[in-house]
C-alpha cells in the first residue's frame, strides 16, 4: 500500500496536468526504509513528449546526491501518462529500476477526471496496490519531533 | 589509492550489498574489467556489444561519460565513478 499526504498527492497531479500533453515526471523521497514519500522532487522530461519519459541525467546525478546527503531514497516515483490510462507501459515495466519504489503513474487524458495509480515493479512484474490518501502524516497520532529547551 | 565506483541499489546484488567499490584502471572500460574480475556479472549490465547501455547512466565525478569519451573516457587515481540507472519509461 502507498501512503501519501494529500498535498503531496495534489502537487503529482497539479504537475501532471501543468505539463499536459508532455509527460511529467518526479519522485518523492522519503528518510530511508521509512517508506514515507515526504519531499517533492518534479523533475524536466528530458524527452519532452507524450509519450516518453526520462530524467535528465545531470538532474538525476544532483537528485540521488542529494538525497544521498540526506539519507532518504526514492520513495514514489512518478510520471503521468497523457492518452492511456494510469497503468505501466512495457517500456515502464522494462525501465523500471528502483525494485523498493511505489511507481505512481497519473492519467490526465480525461481533463475533468483523475486516475492515480501506484505499482511495485519488480523483475518486471507489475503489482498493484492501494493508494491512501491522509491529510497529513502528522495528524496520526504521531506527534511531530521537536526539542524541550 | 585507486576510483571510487559508486553503484545504485538495484546492481548491488553484485557487490555483496556495497555502496561503492574500489577499482583501477587508465579508462571506464578498464575500470569496469577490473570492477567484473572481483564482482562477476556486473559488467553485462553496464555495457553492450555496442557500448555503454542506453539506460545507464555514468558519470566521472560530475560528468556524464557520454559527453566526455564513453568507455573510453580517461580515468586516474582519486577520480569518483557514479553508475546509475536512467529514470524513463513511456
Amino acid at each position: 500500500m502507498l501512503e501519501i499526504e494529500q498535498a503531496t498527492y495534489d502537487e503529482i497531479v497539479a504537475h501532471a496536468r501543468r505539463d499536459h500533453p508532455d509527460e511529467a515526471c518526479g519522485v518523492v523521497a522519503g528518510p530511508v526504509g521509512s517508506d514515507r514519500p515526504q519531499r517533492l522532487v518534479a523533475m524536466l522530461n528530458a524527452a519532452r513528449s507524450p509519450t516518453f519519459y526520462e530524467f535528465d541525467s545531470h538532474d538525476l546525478l544532483s537528485l540521488y546526491r542529494e538525497m544521498d546527503d540526506r539519507d532518504e531514497e526514492p520513495v514514489v516515483i512518478y510520471h503521468s501518462h497523457t492518452a492511456t490510462e494510469a497503468y505501466p507501459s512495457r517500456t515502464d515495466v522494462s525501465l523500471a529500476m528502483e525494485p523498493g519504489a511505489h511507481y505512481v503513474l497519473v492519467s490526465t487524458r480525461s481533463p475533468d477526471s483523475v486516475d492515480f495509480r501506484s505499482f511495485r515493479i519488480v523483475d518486471g512484474e507489475v503489482t498493484e496496490e492501494e493508494v491512501r490518501v491522509v491529510p497529513s502524516f502528522l495528524s496520526e497520532g504521531r506527534a511531530p519531533s521537536r526539542s524541550i529547551p | 589509492m585507486s576510483i571510487q565506483v559508486r553503484i545504485p541499489t538495484i546492481l548491488r546484488t553484485y557487490t555483496g550489498g556495497e555502496k561503492a567499490v574500489p577499482g583501477t584502471g587508465g579508462t571506464l572500460a578498464e575500470v569496469i574489467d577490473d570492477l567484473e574480475s572481483r564482482h562477476a556479472g556486473l559488467r553485462a549490465r553496464l555495457v553492450d556489444e555496442k557500448g555503454l547501455r542506453r539506460f545507464v547512466n555514468v558519470y566521472l565525478n560530475d560528468e556524464d561519460v557520454r559527453f566526455l569519451a564513453g568507455l573510453e573516457t580517461a580515468v586516474k587515481d582519486g577520480d569518483n565513478v557514479t553508475v546509475l540507472p536512467a529514470v524513463a519509461g513511456g
